[in-house]
C-alpha cells in the first residue's frame, strides 16, 4: 500500500485511518456549522427592536483584519506541513509558531468586536438574530481556541519527539482543522458581514 | 439549598425509588467487595477497549433501560386502562411519558443496536478490532453517563416533562421551569456527542478494516446497514448538537432562539428536531433491517435474494430519510405547496422499503425454513412492520394527517414500526449472536415462550390504539371521561394488562434467569 513516495503521515495504516476518520468528523463538522447558518438566517431578521445587522453594529475595518489574520494563519499552516514533508522540524515549529500567533491575533480581534457589540446594546440575550449571531460566531472561535490549546501541546510532542509517524499525522490532521476553521470563516464573512453591510 | 428541595419528595412511588435504588446500591458494592471482584471489574470491564466487551456492555445497559422504560409504558398503561384513573396525576404523566420515549429511543434501541454492532461487525469483515478502540470505550461512557444522568432525573431535581420531542414554547423557561428539562438537554447532548463518535468509528472501520478480498458488493448485509446508519449518524447527529446547544442556551443563560417575543422562533426548534428525529428513526430501524436479512437468509437456508437491490434500497431510504422531516408537523401552518412535497417524498418512503418486504418474502419462497427462535422474531416482524408502514403511508397523507396527528393512532403507529422493527430484530439478534458472545446457545424452549407472548401482548396492547385513535383519542391525555366512549376500547387493553406486564418481565427476567440456566444446560 505504501510506497517510498507516500508521505510520512500516511505510512501506517492506523494514521491512515485516522486521517480519514478526521475527514469523516469534519463531514460532522460542517453539518454543524451549516445548522448554525441556517439557524441565523432565520433569525436574522428578527431584531426584536435591539440593533439589527449591518451597519448597526458591525465594523468592516475590524472585519477584515480579523479576515486577513486568519486567511494569513492558514497559509502558514500550509508552509509548516511543506515543511514537514522536507523533515524541517526547525521549519515546521517557526510557520506553527506562526500561525498560532496569527490565530491568538484573531481571537483577540473577535473578543473586542463581542465587546463592541455588546457596547451596542446587542448581547446574546436581546433577540433572536443576537442569540444566532453570537452562537455562530462563537462557536467558530471556540474552535479556533480549542485549535490553539491542541496545536500548542502537538508542538510540546513535535520538540521532544522530533518528525516521526504519529507525530507528523497528528500534525497533518491539526492542519486540515485549521484550514477547515479557515473555510468556515470565509462563509461568516460572505454571508454574516458582507450580507449584513449590503442587504 | 436544602435537602427536600435536592430530592424528589411527596410522591409514595418515587419515595420508594429512592429507597430501592440506595439499597441497590448498597447491595451491589457489598457483592462486588464480597466477592473481591472490584479489580477483575475495574480492569476486565470499566477500563476495556475491547469491541466484544464494549459491545457486551451496551447490550446489559440497553436491557436495563427497556426495563425501565417498559415500567414508565406500564404506569402509563395502568393509569389510562379506565376513565378518571387516579394512579397518577397530570404533571407525573407527563413526566413519564417523557422519560419513556426518550429511554426507549435513545438509551434503549440505540445502546442495543450499537451493542450488537460493536460485538458482530469486526467478526463479520474480518477484523481484529474497530478502527478507534479507545474511542469506542468513550463513546459508551459517554452514553453510560448520560443514561444515568437521565435516570437519576426523578428522583434528584424533577423529570423532564414537555414530552420527548420537548416542542418550545412549552420547552422552555417560561412554561417548564425548574431542572427537569435541563437534564434533557445536558444528557442527550452528553450521549449525542458518544453517537456521533461511534458513527465514526463504524464509518472509518467499514471502509478501511474489511478482510482482503471482501470487496464492497461481497460485505455481509447487516455490515452494509451498519454502514449506511453510520453514515446518517455523522449526517444527523450535529444537527442535535445545535438544536440542544440553543435549548440550553435559552433555558440557562435567558437567550431567545424559540420564544417568540423576543423574536426567536420555536418553529426553528421543531425543525431542527425532526431534522434530526426522522434520519434518528431509521438510524435505528436500518440496522435491524440488516439483521433480519441475516436471519432469513441463514433460518431459509437460501441466499438473501436480491442482495444487491436491498444495499441500493437501504441507501434510498437513507437518502431519503433527509428528506421528510416536515411530515412531523403538516398541520403547523405550512402551505399547501410544502405539505405536498414533504407528502410525497415521504410516500416514496416505501417505495424502498416495499422492495425489502419483497426481498425477504422471495427469499423464504422455498426456503427450507427451520422455525428458530430467531426467525421466528423474523418471520413475526413482516406483517406487524408491515402493519406500522402502512398506517405510516396513511398519515404521509398531509391532509388526512389533520384527522390522525397527534392521537393515539399515530402512537399505535410508531410503536408498530419500533418494536417490530427494534425490538423483535434485537431478540432475533441476540438469540442468533449469543453463542459469538458468551460460547453456548439460549434456550429454545424458553426462547419461544418469550416470543409468543411478547408477540401476542405487543398486538393485544397497540392494535386497539389504532382504533381509539380514530374515535378521537388524543395522544398525552393522563385521562379521559366515560362518556367519551373510549373507555371500552382502552378497557380492553387493560383486560390485557397481566398479559402486557407478563411479556415485559418475561424478556427481561428471561436473560437474568436464562443465564444459569444454559449454563448448566452447557455443562451437562
Ligand atoms: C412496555 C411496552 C410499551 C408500552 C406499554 C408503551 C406504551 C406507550 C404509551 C401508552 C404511549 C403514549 C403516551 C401518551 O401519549 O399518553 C407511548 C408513547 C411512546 N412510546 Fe411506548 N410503549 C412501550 C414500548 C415502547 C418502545 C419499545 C418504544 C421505542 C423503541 C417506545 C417509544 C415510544 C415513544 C417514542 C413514545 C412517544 C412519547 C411521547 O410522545 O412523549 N415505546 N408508549
Ligand atoms: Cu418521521
Amino acid at each position: 500500500m505504501t510506497s517510498h513516495t507516500t508521505p510520512l503521515e500516511y505510512k501506517s495504516h492506523q494514521s491512515q485511518m485516522n486521517i480519514l476518520g478526521f475527514w469523516v468528523f469534519l463531514g460532522a463538522e460542517i453539518v454543524l456549522f451549516a445548522t448554525l447558518f441556517a439557524s441565523y438566517f432565520v433569525l436574522e431578521h428578527n431584531t426584536a427592536g435591539g440593533p439589527g445587522g449591518g451597519a448597526d453594529i458591525f465594523v468592516l475595518k475590524d472585519v477584515l483584519i480579523e479576515t486577513f489574520l486568519l486567511l494569513t494563519s492558514s497559509f502558514t499552516s500550509g508552509l509548516a506541513i511543506h515543511a514537514m514533508r522536507n523533515h524541517d522540524k526547525k521549519g515546521l515549529l517557526l510557520w506553527m509558531i506562526a500561525t498560532l500567533l496569527l490565530g491568538a491575533g484573531f481571537l483577540f480581534m473577535e473578543i473586542n468586536e463581542f465587546l463592541h457589540f455588546i457596547h451596542e446594546g446587542a448581547t446574546i440575550q436581546t433577540s433572536g438574530f443576537t442569540a444566532g449571531l453570537f452562537t455562530l460566531l462563537g462557536t467558530h472561535g471556540a474552535h479556533v481556541t480549542f485549535g490553539i490549546i491542541w496545536i500548542s501541546l502537538l508542538l510540546v510532542q513535535l520538540v521532544r519527539r522530533g518528525i516521526t509517524e504519529k507525530t507528523s499525522s497528528k500534525l497533518f490532521i491539526a492542519s486540515l482543522y485549521w484550514h477547515f476553521l479557515d473555510v468556515v470563516w470565509i462563509f461568516i464573512f460572505t454571508f454574516v458581514y458582507l450580507k449584513g453591510m449590503v442587504m | 439549598m436544602s435537602l427536600d428541595e435536592f430530592f424528589v419528595t411527596g410522591d409514595p412511588m418515587i419515595l420508594a425509588s429512592q429507597i430501592a435504588i440506595a439499597l441497590t446500591m448498597v447491595g451491589l458494592v457489598a457483592l462486588i467487595t464480597y466477592l473481591k471482584r472490584w479489580k477483575w471489574l475495574w480492569s476486565e470491564w470499566f477500563t476495556t477497549v475491547d469491541h466484544k466487551k464494549i459491545g457486551i456492555m451496551y447490550i446489559l445497559a440497553g436491557v436495563l433501560m427497556f426495563f425501565r422504560g417498559g415500567v414508565d409504558g406500564l404506569l402509563m398503561k395502568a393509569q389510562t386502562s379506565r376513565p378518571e384513573m387516579g394512579i397518577l396525576d397530570a404533571q407525573h404523566y407527563d413526566e413519564i411519558f417523557t422519560t419513556h420515549g426518550v429511554i426507549m429511543i435513545l438509551f434503549m434501541a440505540m445502546p442495543l443496536l450499537i451493542g450488537i454492532m460493536n460485538v458482530v461487525i469486526p467478526l463479520q469483515i474480518g477484523a481484529r478490532d474497530v478502527a478507534f478502540p479507545k474511542l469506542n470505550a468513550l463513546s459508551f461512557w459517554l452514553f453510560f453517563v448520560a443514561a444515568m444522568l437521565f435516570n437519576i432525573s426523578f428522583v434528584i431535581g424533577g423529570s423532564p416533562d414537555a414530552g420527548w420531542t420537548s416542542y418550545f414554547p412549552l420547552a422552555g423557561k417560561e412554561f417548564t421551569p425548574g431542572v427537569g428539562n435541563n437534564y434533557y438537554a445536558i444528557s442527550l447532548q452528553i450521549a449525542g456527542i458518544g453517537t456521533l463518535a461511534t458513527g465514526i468509528n463504524f464509518v472509518v472501520t467499514i471502509i478501511k478494516m474489511r478482510a482482503p478480498g471482501m470487496s464492497w458488493m461481497k460485505m455481509p448485509i447487516f455490515t452494509w446497514t451498519t454502514f449506511i446508519t453510520s453514515i446518517i449518524i455523522v449526517a444527523a447527529f450535529p444537527i442535535f448538537t445545535v438544536a440542544l446547544l440553543y435549548m440550553s442556551l435559552d433555558r440557562l443563560f435567558g437567550t431567545h432562539f424559540f420564544t417568540v417575543a423576543a423574536g426567536g422562533d420555536p418553529m426553528l426548534w421543531l425543525n431542527l428536531f425532526w431534522l434530526w428525529g426522522h434520519p434518528e428513526v431509521y438510524i435505528v430501524v436500518l440496522p435491524a433491517f440488516g439483521m433480519f436479512s441475516e436471519v432469513i437468509a441463514t433460518f431459509a437456508r437460501k441466499n438473501l435474494y436480491g442482495y444487491k437491490s436491498m444495499v441500493y434500497a437501504v441507501a434510498g431510504i437513507a437518502f431519503l430519510s433527509m428528506l421528510v422531516w416536515v411530515h412531523h408537523f403538516f398541520t403547523m401552518g405550512n402551505s399547501a405547496a410544502v405539505n405536498s412535497i414533504f407528502s410525497l417524498t415521504t410516500m416514496m418512503i416505501a417505495i424502498p422499503t416495499g422492495v425489502k418486504i419483497f426481498n425477504w418474502l422471495f427469499t423464504l419462497r422455498k426456503g427450507r425454513i427451520e422455525f428458530s427462535t430467531s426467525m421466528l422474531w423474523a418471520l413475526a416482524f413482516i406483517p406487524c412492520f408491515t402493519i406500522g408502514g402502512v398506517t405510516g403511508v396513511m398519515l404521509a397523507m398531509a391532509a388526512a394527517d389533520y384527522q390522525y396527528h397527534n392521537t393515539m393512532f399515530l402512537v399505535a403507529h410508531f410503536h408498530y414500526v419500533l418494536i417490530p422493527g427494534v425490538v423483535f430484530a434485537v431478540f432475533a439478534g441476540l438469540y442468533y449472536w449469543w453463542p459469538k458472545m458468551f460460547g453456548f446457545k439460549l434456550n429454545e424452549k424458553i426462547g419461544k415462550w418469550h416470543f409468543w407472548l411478547f408477540v401476542i401482548g405487543f398486538n393485544l396492547t397497540f392494535m386497539p390504539m389504532f382504533f381509539v385513535g380514530l374515535d378521537g383519542m388524543s395522544r398525552r391525555m393522563y385521562t379521559y371521561a366515560e362518556s367519551t366512549g373510549w373507555g371500552c376500547m382502552v378497557r380492553l387493553l387493560s383486560s390485557w394488562f397481566l398479559n402486557n406486564g407478563s411479556w415485559f418481565r418475561c424478556t427481561c427476567l428471561q436473560y437474568l434467569l436464562e443465564f444459569p440456566l444454559c449454563v448448566t444446560e452447557s455443562r451437562k
